[in-house]
């Protein structure tokens, strides 16, 4: 299952309603195959919030196994760590352009009270993530998060989106990718979105920190076992912002901290903050090119490097927020915007579900 | 008791094209030069500093190695013939200088730096910014904001910025010229880093620079007043050097002269001692006690180094001092350069740096507390590639010693104990010292720098990356050549051939 | 010719055109364009597209000699290494633009994205033009080795340019209209006042411009414009030692 380190290309798109109004899946695979051209049908995938409204409480637990044998040593575990309500198939519909899927299995899982006595609940999910990751051969979790769940594989994204049967999926954060890896593995673990608890990531570009980024996520504990890039994003919001607590705003200036020289002539408190954050966080900073939708469950992130060489536009429609790496993916689904742009270099798009919506 | 010890150089003038200007015979310190009706050279006595050769207007003049054949033996080498016959003449520990030049193998010499192509784009650096700022200094390992995240609310210890992440390493006022010593200050302020007092003290017409000086504290505590602790950028405990790791120090009272009296705080004439150990330093727990000693006396303004020489062990000390409250790690390798040294620790003693500065890394990083002090090394930074290695595996910044004398007109004659120097460097004799020209020295450092800098981002460049912190710790852009599989372990690094 | 573009995959809408064009066709209109690339691209004839709805990348890529008109947004790559023709966008354009442009006019009316207009070149008698109404981000001329580059700034928003404008500048002109603070000019252009000539050159093209786009060319040319040229065509000589 493991394979060479592939860089991410290449087409990113993502909607939200900031009402929490549940949308189908065949929007969103409208829009990323408007792009079809950046991809080369070598991994597509989806991330999708909200899509469990009667299991919100549980973990759902979207796995990827190579074999009988990794779906059988997993189940034996999950038994051990956790308290398994459901487990069925994840329903697929069989499709041309979609070859060779791997085993895909979903539960809805709680965590055991007596689990908790030295661990938050959250750091027990991820440890048995990484641990399965890492140790179970030919076992992958897709996703873990609750109300959201991963949809991902080897072909491209419409045709991975129709294969998931996303027309049968609502929510309220829908994001996409389709890739053009530069190797030729044909492993669905290896498509975005990357995923940890709720989180998930579609990125475009290439990574040219990750070895100092992943060097310091393994020291608090992260498995990087995915060698693809991507994977850091995830990991690297989860560190920040649950487990460092960083305000999100703080978080996504680690990862894109202005130039030095930008800093110097800052205001003296701002100064002061970037100086901090590059100081200390200095092995976070993502650099080479990048565009990234990150999704959680009360919002979606949109951002760009610092020097802009990934495209991304970012529309709005009433309660609806829209990104993309083209114009014409979001004409696409919605052809009269209020408000279209081009977020600047380093700037984060940010999306917020209204306070009141559950 | 006569000497056998044949000459080691032969100074070869061409006596037609000799103007018979006679500047070789005045530039000569080693005496190794007179002149009767015609250049005659005394052999045994030159130490092929060069002087004399590069200041010849004809260029009449070539040192060659005395050419005198043994039959072969590869394992009773001419160098250890001469060794044993020294000895036998004198019953003395043999002395040295400069760093180790044995052929130990280089690593940096079989690591290889990647480049992006076609995947990701290479950056140019001579239009857009490549940053190669870094702060030194212990960094907390997450921060705090207040509940509108509009402020900072956790307080960060002193850090010490650097403009680029080469750092001039510690030669004391003693082993070098008080006109080296002023030129490293000179040039360290202009290009925004830092210059080490080493053990010999900090002399007044220097004292201005504090901001871009190390002041040492070593065994023999020369000079270290409250007042020269707090006239610094930071304050560096010296535990060891790569070229002599476990010794101390000794400058023979000869030349202790009025200066260096002044400046060291001991009297005329009597010899500067340096033991071997600090002696209030027996066991780590001491360590941790000078360290908070020096931080109450500069109200922890200063951030605190500790330098040590790279030995098998070095990276549990590393952590060791770390705990201990230290700020910042000096790794010295095993060819760091000295101004005298027995030539059997100097050769014999100590491991790589290469090696040392992944395993202390890697160390630092597995107990969690890599955060806690910035990793400085030396001990044979040669080159730009070398700091581009060495800040892959992990360092903060790079220290260099023997390249910046280089800069200055050494050329490694490995004599410096004897207080000839012919290029004003090493030496306390008023007309040799006068031969070095601060302002041009300076000069000469900042356009190594300079250059070095350039050199440096464009590998940055090459690597798509912009911010030396992409790089620092980035095994994954190394590669290693022809080195065996556990070498490549303790680095770290993968073999070239393998992807990611 | 008038084409339905609604699902069309770029290959086949491409080669309908040239395909008519081989048959003497002269005047194209596109409808519901969305995202297909490389309209334009590589065309030698002097024919007229227009286009209704956001086309997709590289649009008159290698173009040499068409018209196209745009009436929507526009995205990343346009006129990239066009040699001749004319592109009026009736909205904004993304990144990389007129990258390596030779000849023609690209006028734009709303803003630019980064790196417009990267080494664009001229050689003797052709001269390529970028005019853009609005703002530009970051890399404004970067490398630029020719041609003309004019920003307008005419809806107000800020900040007119990024950073680095200019930065590698050894040939060509840019004119722009509005104060650049000297901190994000690249270290390799010099600033300077226009004169008669130049508002005699700039006049005669934002006349065209302002006729395609309905602004005031008095409103316009009243601006205080700043020109920005090159300090020198060879400006990394002392960077190396041999």
């Amino acid at each position: 299952m493991k394979c060479d380190g592939i860089p991410s290309g290449c087409a990113i798109s993502g909607m939200m309603s900031e009402e929490g109004r549940r949308i189908d899946g065949r929007v969103i695979i409208k829009s990323i195959a408007c792009m079809h051209d950046r991809s080369n049908g070598l991994g597509g995938g989806f991330a999708a919030y909200g899509i469990y409204p009667e299991r919100k409480d549980q973990y759902a637990f979207h796995m990827m196994y190579d074999s009988m044998e990794a779906k059988e040593v997993t189940e034996e575990f999950f038994k051990d760590v956790f308290n398994v309500d459901v487990d069925e198939p994840i329903p697929t519909y069989r499709e041309n352009g979609v070859s060779n899927p791997p085993i895909l299995w979903r539960y809805f899982l709680e965590v055991p009270e007596n689990k908790l006595e030295l661990i938050s609940e959250r750091d027990y999910v991820m440890k048995t993530v990484m641990k399965i990751n890492s140790e179970v051969e030919g076992a992958f979790v897709a996703s873990s998060g609750k109300n959201m769940g991963a949809f991902k594989g080897v072909g491209y994204p419409e045709d991975i989106g129709k294969f998931y049967r996303l027309e049968d999926y609502s929510a309220y954060i829908w994001t996409a990718h389709g890739r053009f890896p530069t190797n030729t593995p044909g492993w669905w673990g290896g498509a975005h979105p990357f995923t940890l608890l709720d989180w998930s990531v579609v990125h475009n570009g290439e990574i040219s920190s990750y070895g100092i980024n992943k060097r310091y996520l393994e020291m608090f504990g992260y498995k990087l076992e995915l060698r693809t890039d991507t994977e850091v994003i995830a990991y690297l919001f989860d560190l920040l912002v649950r487990r460092h607590k960083l305000p999100v705003d703080k978080a996504i200036l680690a990862l894109a901290c202005p130039f030095w020289k930008d800093i110097d002539r800052m205001e003296p408190e701002q100064k002061k903050i970037a100086t901090a954050m590059r100081q200390i966080y200095g092995s976070t900073l993502l650099n080479g090119p990048f565009s990234i939708i990150l999704g959680h469950s009360r919002g979606m992130i949109g951002l760009n490097d610092r020097i802009k060489l990934r495209p991304m536009t970012a529309a709005r429609k009433d309660d609806m927020l829209y990104m993309a790496s083209e114009e014409s993916a979001i004409r696409e689904i919605a052809p009269d915007l209020d408000e279209v742009w081009s977020p600047r270099a380093g700037t984060a798009v940010i999306g917020t579900l209204k306070a009141e919506v559950e | 008791m006569e000497s056998q010890l044949p000459a080691e150089f032969i100074v070869n003038v061409d006596h037609e094209r000799c103007r018979r200007c006679k500047r070789c015979m005045i530039n000569c310190s080693f005496g190794a030069i007179e002149f009767k009706d015609k250049v005659a050279p005394n052999h045994r006595l030159c130490i092929a500093c060069h002087r004399c050769a590069t200041f010849c207007p004809e260029s009449a003049i070539t040192i060659t190695e005395n050419p005198l054949d043994y039959k072969y033996g590869y394992n009773w080498t001419p160098e250890i013939r001469k060794n044993i016959l020294k000895q036998a003449e004198s019953g003395g520990i043999i002395l040295t200088g400069m760093g180790n030049p044995k052929p130990y193998p280089i690593y940096w010499d079989h690591m290889l730096i990647d480049a992006c192509q076609v995947t990701n784009p290479s950056i140019d650096p001579l239009r857009e910014p490549m940053e190669l700022r870094t702060y030194l200094g212990a960094k907390p390992e997450c921060l705090k904001f207040d509940g509108d995240s509009a402020c900072l609310e956790t307080e960060i210890a002193p850090q010490v910025k650097l403009d680029i992440p080469v750092v001039f390493a510690a030669m004391s006022y003693g082993a070098i010229s008080l006109n080296a010593h002023k030129a490293l200050a000179m040039a360290a302020k202009r290009m925004g880093t830092l210059m080490n007092t080493g053990e010999g003290g900090l002399h007044e017409d220097i004292a201005s620079y504090a901001s871009n000086i190390i002041v040492q504290v070593a065994s023999g505590r020369f000079g270290v007043t409250s007042k020269y602790l707090n006239n610094s950028a930071l304050v560096e405990i010296k535990i060891g050097q790569g070229a002599k790791p476990g010794i101390g120090g000794h400058l023979p009272g000869e030349k202790v002269g009025e200066d260096i009296s002044k400046t060291r705080m001991i009297p005329v004439g009597t010899d500067a001692l340096s033991p071997a150990p600090h002696h209030d330093i027996y066991s780590i727990e001491d360590l941790s006690q000078l360290i908070y000693a020096i931080k109450e006396t500069t109200d922890y303004k200063k951030p605190v180094s500790v330098k040590i020489a790279a030995v098998h062990n070095v990276a549990a000390i590393a952590s060791g001092i770390v705990r201990a409250g230290a700020d910042i790690v000096m790794i010295d390798g095993f060819r760091g350069g000295t101004g005298a040294a027995p030539m059997v620790i100097r050769d014999h003693v100590g491991i790589p740096i290469e090696l040392a500065l992944a395993a202390v890394d890697e160390r630092l990083r597995q107990e969690g507390i890599r955060n806690r002090a910035s990793i400085l090394v030396g001990g044979s930074i040669r080159q730009s590639a070398d700091v581009v290695k060495a800040i892959a595996l992990g360092a903060d910044a790079c220290v260099i010693g023997t390249a910046s004398l280089i800069a200055m007109g050494c050329r490694v004659c490995q004599k410096c104990y004897t207080g000839n120097c012919a290029w004003g460097i090493a030496t306390q004799k008023p007309e040799l010292v006068r031969r070095l020209n601060p302002d041009i020295a300076a000069d000469r450092l900042c356009n190594l720098l300079t250059a070095w800098g350039h050199e440096i981002q464009e590998v940055l460049g090459s690597l798509g990356i912009n911010a030396i912190e992409s790089l620092r710790g980035s095994r994954e852009r190394l590669r290693g050549v022809g080195l065996p599989q556990e070498t490549l372990d303790i680095l770290g690094i993968k073999h070239a051939g393998i992807g990611q | 010719m008038r084409i339905d573009a609604k699902g069309m995959h770029y290959r086949p809408l491409n080669k309908i055109i040239r395909d008519a064009i081989a048959a003497g066709e002269k005047e194209f209109e596109l409808d519901n364009v969305g995202g297909q690339r490389y309209i334009g691209g590589g065309l030698n004839d002097s024919v007229k597209i227009t286009i209704n709805g956001t086309p997709g990348n590289d649009l008159g890529a290698f173009m040499n000699g068409p018209k196209i008109i745009i009436n929507a947004n526009a995205q990343d790559g346009i006129a990239n290494t066009m040699n001749a023709g004319e592109i009026i966008v009736h909205g904004n354009v993304g990144d990389i633009i007129g990258y390596g442009m030779r000849g023609g006019k690209l006028y734009i009316k709303g803003d630019a994205g980064y790196r417009v207009g990267i080494h664009m070149k001229e050689y003797k008698k052709q001269v390529p033009v970028i005019i853009a109404g609005g703002t530009a981000g970051d890399f404004f001329g970067e490398y630029m080795a020719g041609g003309i580059m004019i920003l307008l700034g005419m809806n107000g928003k800020s900040p007119l340019v990024g950073d680095y404008v200019g930065t590698g500048m050894h040939g060509g002109v840019m004119y722009i209209r509005g104060k650049v603070d000297p901190y994000h000019i690249g270290k390799e252009v010099n600033c300077l006042e226009l004169n008669e000539e130049d508002v005699k050159l700039i006049g005669s093209y934002l006349k065209e411009y302002c006729e395609h786009f309905g602004f005031d060319l008095n409103e316009v040319m009243s601006g205080k414009f700043t020109k920005l040229v090159p300090l020198s065509h060879r400006p990394y000589g002392n960077l190396y030692v041999y």
